[in-house]
């Protein structure tokens, strides 16, 4: 959960010619609008938010550039590689959501890490919308909402086991971004395909768990890790 | 088990769980995975989807492969199976290939330094003649598009082999039902589905097929994490499309054969392309490899305002691009499926003003001549 300046990074790419492209997919442009910010292009797994509903898999680019749309027409159009109409639909039905999950997502993701922070079991937390997160600053400035991703870690791997292995409402699986409340464990899932090396320096360890926080209510949901820690 | 049959019974007939004859669509991104040590069989669907992999399986099966892979289109199915090559590395395509594969050559690869050749497929020494140090495959679509010539692909799946080089056939227009390419000695073989598979002009995707574990694993690779893959809906479709294939194909080639032997006797058409007709360059050779023309026909008017007139008075088929569908198709493919191609190159290969494309459907025969008979008339 690092955060990057989007509008510093921009400008100084800017000055050397480099182009911009910014992954939106923790905050959609719900929270956040990169082109806003300086970026040239900003792409989405829709899988995750935008889709909603962890049912479709799907991806956008955005541009503000006219040459650069044509360019990526061009690319779109002869490596095929397009969005079916029914999954185009999905995402559809799915944005008209977008704005209440997200509030609800970031409420309860708020109450979840305070409460983790608090939990003995747990080593650190890291959300962008805690005060104390690092680049707290930078997330109120160019953010409008923090959403609805955490990490944290744990004091040590077998909490890891037991958590994965206990929790009930809580689906141990990959992606994020739904109405359900997702747990991923990087290191084995997302993360798998990385070089060791770039994972130590990353801090993605055998203690890190991600948490993709849903709509359920919040209560439970503490609840349900209160008793997978046990 | 005989193909028509395997088309009904490639085991996905029966769903485990309901006894549903018709597999679930699992409309889902992710799966829970119920023990962290044990990795389950589907994980996220851009790894694999239940009914994707029935998909997969069924057309590995029909094309004689070890291992499917479907695409979100015929184009990400191509352009998937062509990075298996890599930067600096030499393809030779054959010469009157899909408009959007001679696109992807000279657009999307030759940006990432993938040099591609063009070659007469009809002409084993040329392809000889062209296989450089760095040549490492060739791309086969046999009948062409649009002219329908025949490529032996027996002959240059023979001269490949001994050279070392990967042959991919674009079987789009046989479907495996008449001609499957990996039997015949081809390593990849590539479908756009759009078309006579899913038969009904109503979804669009890819296949690809292969028949070697490690060839496997390399698509399998390209397909996971470039992530162009066709979603649960549109397989089921496809799947759906499947089962009629054969009924749609016998009826559609019987039609495209009279239809055929009409123009050959009309005196406002020049030239006739069809596989099935006597005198067709390569007939012999095609009839060696495949079990029929097939659906597809071209043919050259007397002059350009004679396919014009025709292309506006058709009334019954469809003017548009695609083809492979139950509905006849007509399509004027100096401005569709070969726009995108010089006009120097296209007059080079035959591909005119005065062509027109047809893709025989499911109406009755005589209602498209009679249709036909008034589009040509002035």
């Amino acid at each position: 959960m690092r955060v990057t300046d989007i509008k510093a990074v921009a400008e100084l790419a800017k000055s050397a010619g480099i182009m911009t492209v910014v992954d939106n997919t923790f905050l959609t442009p719900y929270f956040q609008r990169p082109l806003e910010q300086g970026a040239e292009v900003v792409i989405h797994s829709g899988t995750k938010y935008l889709g909603g509903h962890n049912d479709t898999l799907a991806g956008f680019l955005v541009v503000k550039n006219e040459n650069l749309a044509e360019e990526l027409k061009l690319l779109q159009m002869s490596s095929g590689a397009i969005l079916a109409p029914f999954d185009s639909w999905l995402m559809l039905r799915g944005i008209k959501t977008l704005g209440v999950r997200m509030e609800k997502c970031q409420r309860n993701a708020v109450a979840i890490a305070h409460w983790l922070k608090n939990h003995p079991k747990v080593e650190k937390v890291f959300y962008v919308g805690l005060p104390e997160h690092e680049a707290y600053a930078i997330s109120r400035k160019q953010a409008a909402g923090s959403g609805g991703m955490i990490s944290f870690t744990v004091k040590d791997a077998e909490i890891v086991k037991r958590i994965l292995g206990r929790v009930r409402l809580i689906s141990f699986a990959e992606s994020l971004g739904g109405v359900e409340s997702l747990i991923t464990y990087p290191l084995v899932q997302t993360h798998s395909a990385m070089p060791k090396d770039i994972l130590e320096r990353l801090g993605v360890n055998d203690r890190l768990l991600r948490l993709s926080v849903g709509i359920e209510a919040v209560e439970d949901l503490i609840e349900d890790l209160e008793q997978a820690m046990g | 088990m005989k193909f028509g049959t395997r088309l009904i019974h490639n085991g996905n007939e029966i769903d485990k769980h309901t006894g549903a004859l018709s597999i679930p669509i699992y409309q889902t991104s992710t799966f829970h995975q119920a023990d962290i040590d044990n990795p389950p069989l589907y994980d996220y669907s851009r790894s694999g989807n239940p009914t994707r992999a029935a998909l997969e399986q069924a057309i590995a099966l029909l094309e004689g492969g070890i291992k499917g892979f479907a695409f979100s289109s015929g184009m990400a199915a191509t352009s998937s199976a062509l990075s298996l090559f890599k930067s600096g590395d030499h393809v030779l395509v054959c010469e009157d290939v899909y408009g959007g594969t001679y696109r992807i050559c000279n657009g999307y690869f030759k940006r990432f330094n993938l040099e591609t050749s063009i070659i007469d497929a009809a002409d084993p020494g040329e392809f000889k003649r062209k296989i450089k140090k760095n040549t490492k495959g060739i791309f086969l679509e046999t009948p062409s598009n649009p002219l329908l010539k025949i490529t032996d692909l027996r002959g240059m799946a023979g001269i490949a082999k001994e050279n070392g080089l990967l042959v991919l056939v674009d079987n789009t227009f046989m479907s495996p039902y008449l001609q499957r390419p990996l039997e015949l000695g081809a390593d990849v073989v590539i479908h756009s589905a759009t078309k006579f598979i899913g038969g009904h002009s109503d979804v669009v995707g890819g296949l690809a097929v292969v028949k070697d574990e490690n060839l496997g694993r390399q698509i399998y690779s390209v397909q996971n994490s470039f992530g162009a893959i066709l979603g649960p809906q549109d397989s089921w479709l496809l799947l759906r499309g499947l089962k009629t294939l054969k009924v749609r194909m016998d009826f559609q080639q019987k039609s495209a054969q009279r239809l055929a032997e009409w123009l050959v006797g009309h005196e406002k058409i020049n030239r006739i392309f069809y596989p099935g007709l006597a005198g067709h360059t390569g007939k012999d050779v095609h009839f060696a490899q495949a079990d029929g023309a097939g659906a597809v026909l071209s043919f050259q008017t007397r002059d350009v305002d004679t396919a014009r007139r025709f292309m506006k008075k058709v009334r019954l088929a469809a003017v548009a691009v695609s083809l492979g569908g139950v509905e006849t198709i007509v399509s004027y493919p100096v401005k569709m499926s070969h726009a995108a191609m010089p006009a120097e190159e296209r007059a080079r290969l035959g591909i005119f003003d005065t062509l027109i494309r047809v893709s025989v459907g499911l109406e009755e025969t005589e209602d498209l001549i009679t249709d036909f008979a008034t589009a040509l008339q002035e």
